[in-house]
């Protein structure tokens, strides 16, 4: 890097500082606790309390929703440099993500690889503003972690397709506006070959959805059903029955994104919240010394996964990235985040396991466990992952 | 920073890795055990080593070194993990070119900086003292005597010692064990009277030594840095140190990894490949991704010390730690994998598993480095 233009990051930084104290209300510089600390858009998106809404709309308006997006498609036209400025400097305040959402995470990538320009200009602006809420069809009944033998089809009539089938796992289809999807186009190709990705209002005539609840007792995902649906062939993203390309694009923006889903060095060191209710020694030392011992190489572990995803990128960057590679850090990062929430369970003992009660904010510890156990499946189960990176990275035979 | 190497950080790896793999592949550490080399390096290559600038890699231009960082010499280290080969790199280069430059005044510094460029001299630290590495725990005494010092005890694993033209001798000179304060760093000659040194061949064919000191005399311009407070120095030193053994680990593991990714797709078993077996896949699958990590985690580390050594300490500890597990883990699958070849004398793997173990006591092993991070991290 040049003199310069370090000099011209670090005027950057300085700015983006600066903009970050006056405009982030001192509410939203703290860690999400519940669902309702997170702002996902939509049309019928509501916000919880006047800081998020203040909050979101100042990030909007600088197109930070979306900090390296070309601005003519409502990002900030960050560079990946001035990018990971504006990451640490909002890691740094605690600043909250002022809108999250499927459409910045997983769509919008692939649409900007695989999007013709009226679909860019038509979608990208909308998640941008967080006027439009995405929710995704990958798996089906029969369709998990072999996913490209989906079955639900898209016959063609006309200019349009008309869809049937079912999704399962469809995360807050009931809440989402739009679907991108995954269907079969041609029944007769082999299997990864007749697929396309489709995109479609969820408020077309003959789309269901139903939540499933877990054992969370919350219900994030839902089973989604489709009874002839009308779509037009230009809602279709890439070439026709080349949509297994764009889901595995898109797959490896999920993956980033799963993996990056732990609190990492957020708040407090675990080691600290456990001894909340484990208590200390004499020396100050957490009060269990298998338990402490655990949470340390916890740590270790934790600290060495962040300065990995700190380096995907870099290599990403410096063009020097495996394309496979989200999914080693996939696997790593939903196994540690178990971790985390099996220490927090027996660091917490006996108090983490209400259930209803206001003292523990209606069992949101045991339901947050609960929860991470889908991290290792969602997104391709760790077995998967492991598959990947044995054969694509590794180049192992057979399999 | 970004945490890729520069366009010079390659070059680097790739003159040095030129030279590594060339003349000194694991052949080399064989053939010096095997014939029970009195030196336990080559001095050819170390005299090489010299030419190429990176004896003095860490030594400021000042001083007739190349002024380079610690990124640099941890790219060197993960050459050197890759063939196991010996060198004095790590003591005299790293820890000792270090030591110096932290807190020797001026004329210690131009008496030896310029002599470890040039490759001249060869340098070490002496810490250890009991069976496992414990800084604080040091209780080799030094008691004022006349204008300076009379040093008593004993020292372990203290590598390349019994070739070593200076040693550097962490002392007490007040307080106990334990202790923060009391701490003292000495310049010794390892000539001088009441020294004796043991060479100690050890389970991985490197140097290392057994060092005692009975009422060895030194002068007050002996004291490297300050008497009683050379903890500060002590800890950056040792975390330069971890760094570099880190950064070997990482090579090392990833050598072993290769070769036995290789062996994978080449031994055939039930007529197929052994690579083919999913429960081999997914082992080598978790340790690719353990070693990238633990990658990352070294190189945030040799970052962290070029940007201010005093606040690296979480970083390396976090990176030891990784790199002991790692490594750990990585020359045990090469033996398993590798099957009964792993376990002839014949096959190198068991080189990289006996070099493993001794880089993780070095500077401290995986759990030393835990308990830091657990303290520095206030349970």
């Amino acid at each position: 890097m040049s003199e310069t233009e370090s000099a011209d990051l670090e005027q950057f930084r300085n700015e983006t500082r600066a903009w970050l104290e006056a405009n982030c209300p001192p509410e939203m510089r703290k860690p999400a606790t519940s669902d309702a600390d997170v702002f996902w858009g939509g049309r019928n998106a509501k916000f919880s309390s006047e800081p998020q809404r203040i909050w979101f709309e100042r990030m909007r308006d600088k197109g930070w929703t979306v900090p390296d997006w070309p601005k003519e498609y409502g990002g900030g036209g960050l560079n990946a440099a001035e990018h990971k400025v504006l990451r640490s400097e909002m890691a740094k305040m605690g600043a909250r993500p002022p809108l999250s959402s499927f459409g910045i995470w997983m769509l919008g990538p692939a649409l900007l690889k695989y999007g013709n320009e009226a679909q860019k200009k038509e979608h990208l602006p909308k998640i941008a503003a967080g006027e439009i809420r995405w929710c995704q069809g990958y798996s089906e009944p029969n369709a998990g972690s072999d996913l490209a033998s989906l079955q639900t089809r898209a016959e063609s009539d006309g200019d349009d397709f008309v869809i049937t089938g079912s999704k399962i796992w469809t995360s807050y289809a009931n809440y989402a506006d739009w679907i991108f999807c995954l269907v079969r186009t041609d029944p007769t190709a082999k299997k990864h070959d007749g697929i396309s990705f489709i995109l479609f209002d969820m408020t077309s005539k003959g789309v269901t959805t139903k939540p499933i609840l877990l054992i969370s007792g919350y219900s994030p995902f839902c089973e989604t059903f489709f009874d002839g649906v009308r779509v037009p062939k230009s809602h279709v993203v890439g070439t026709i029955n080349r949509g297994w390309d764009v889901a595995k694009y898109l797959l490896q923006h999920e993956r980033a994104m799963i993996s990056g889903m732990g609190e990492r060095g957020v708040g407090r060191p675990l080691g600290q919240i456990a001894a909340d209710s484990v208590g200390t020694d004499a020396q100050g030392k957490l009060d269990d010394s298998m338990l402490r011992g655990r949470i340390a190489t916890f740590d270790v572990d934790e600290a060495a996964l962040a300065a990995c995803a700190e380096r995907a990128v870099d290599l990403a960057k410096a063009g020097q990235a495996h394309p496979a590679f989200s999914s080693a850090m996939k696997y790593y990062g939903t196994e540690l985040n178990k971790r985390r929430y099996e220490i927090l369970m027996s660091a917490g003992g006996v108090d983490a396991l209400e259930w209803e009660s206001e003292r523990s904010r209606q069992g949101a510890r045991p339901r947050a466990w609960l929860r991470t156990k889908a991290n290792s499946i969602e997104g391709g189960t760790s077995e998967v992952m492991l598959g990947i990176v044995a054969k694509r990275i590794l180049d192992l035979p057979g399999a | 920073m970004a945490l890729v190497l520069t366009e010079e950080q390659s070059m680097l790896r790739d003159s040095a890795r030129g030279l590594i793999s060339d003349k000194a592949p694991v052949s080399h550490l064989r053939h010096l055990r095997d014939s029970k080399d009195p030196t336990g390096f080559s001095k050819e290559l170390w005299h090489s080593f010299a030419e190429m600038g990176f004896a003095g890699l860490l030594v400021p231009e000042e001083f007739g070194g190349s002024g380079l960082g610690f990124m640099e010499a941890g790219v060197v280290m993960e050459e050197i993990g890759r063939t196991l080969m010996p060198s004095p790199f790590l003591a005299t280069s790293v820890v000792a070119a270090s030591a110096l430059n932290g807190g020797g005044n001026a004329a210690q510094k131009s008496e030896y900086l310029p002599k470890i460029a040039s490759g001249s001299l060869l340098a070490t630290l002496a810490i250890d003292e009991g069976a496992k590495h414990r800084p604080l725990q040091t209780n080799l005494q030094a008691v004022r005597a006349g204008n300076g010092f009379r040093l008593s005890g004993a020292k372990a694993l203290v590598v390349d010692g019994h070739v070593a033209d200076l040693l550097i001798v962490a002392a007490r000179t007040a307080g106990s064990a334990g202790e923060r304060d009391g701490l003292t760093m000495f310049l010794v000659n390892p000539a001088a009277k009441g020294v004796s040194i043991e060479r100690t061949i050890m389970v991985d064919a490197h140097n290392a030594a057994r060092i005692e000191l009975a009422n060895v005399e030194v002068t007050a311009d002996s004291v490297l840095g300050e008497v009683d407070q050379a903890a500060h120095l002590l800890d950056g030193v040792l975390d330069i140190g971890r760094g570099a053994v880190a950064a070997e680990m990482v090579g090392l593991s990833d050598e072993v990894f290769n070769r036995t990714v290789e062996y994978l797709k080449s031994r055939k078993q039930f007529g197929k490949l052994i690579g083919e077996f999913q429960a081999l896949q997914h082992r080598a699958a978790e340790l690719y991704v353990d070693i990238e990590i633990t990658r990352a985690a070294t190189i945030k580390a040799l970052q962290a010390l070029d940007a201010d050594v005093a606040k690296a300490a979480s970083a390396v500890a976090v990176a030891k730690a990784r790199a002991g597990t790692t490594a750990t883990r990585a020359v045990q699958e090469g033996v398993q994998m590798h099957g009964g070849m792993g376990m002839t004398d014949q096959f190198d793997i068991g080189f990289f598993m006996k070099r493993a173990r001794v880089c993780e006591e070095l500077f401290g092993d995986a759990n030393y480095h835990t308990e830091q991070l657990a303290r520095a991290r206030g349970y």
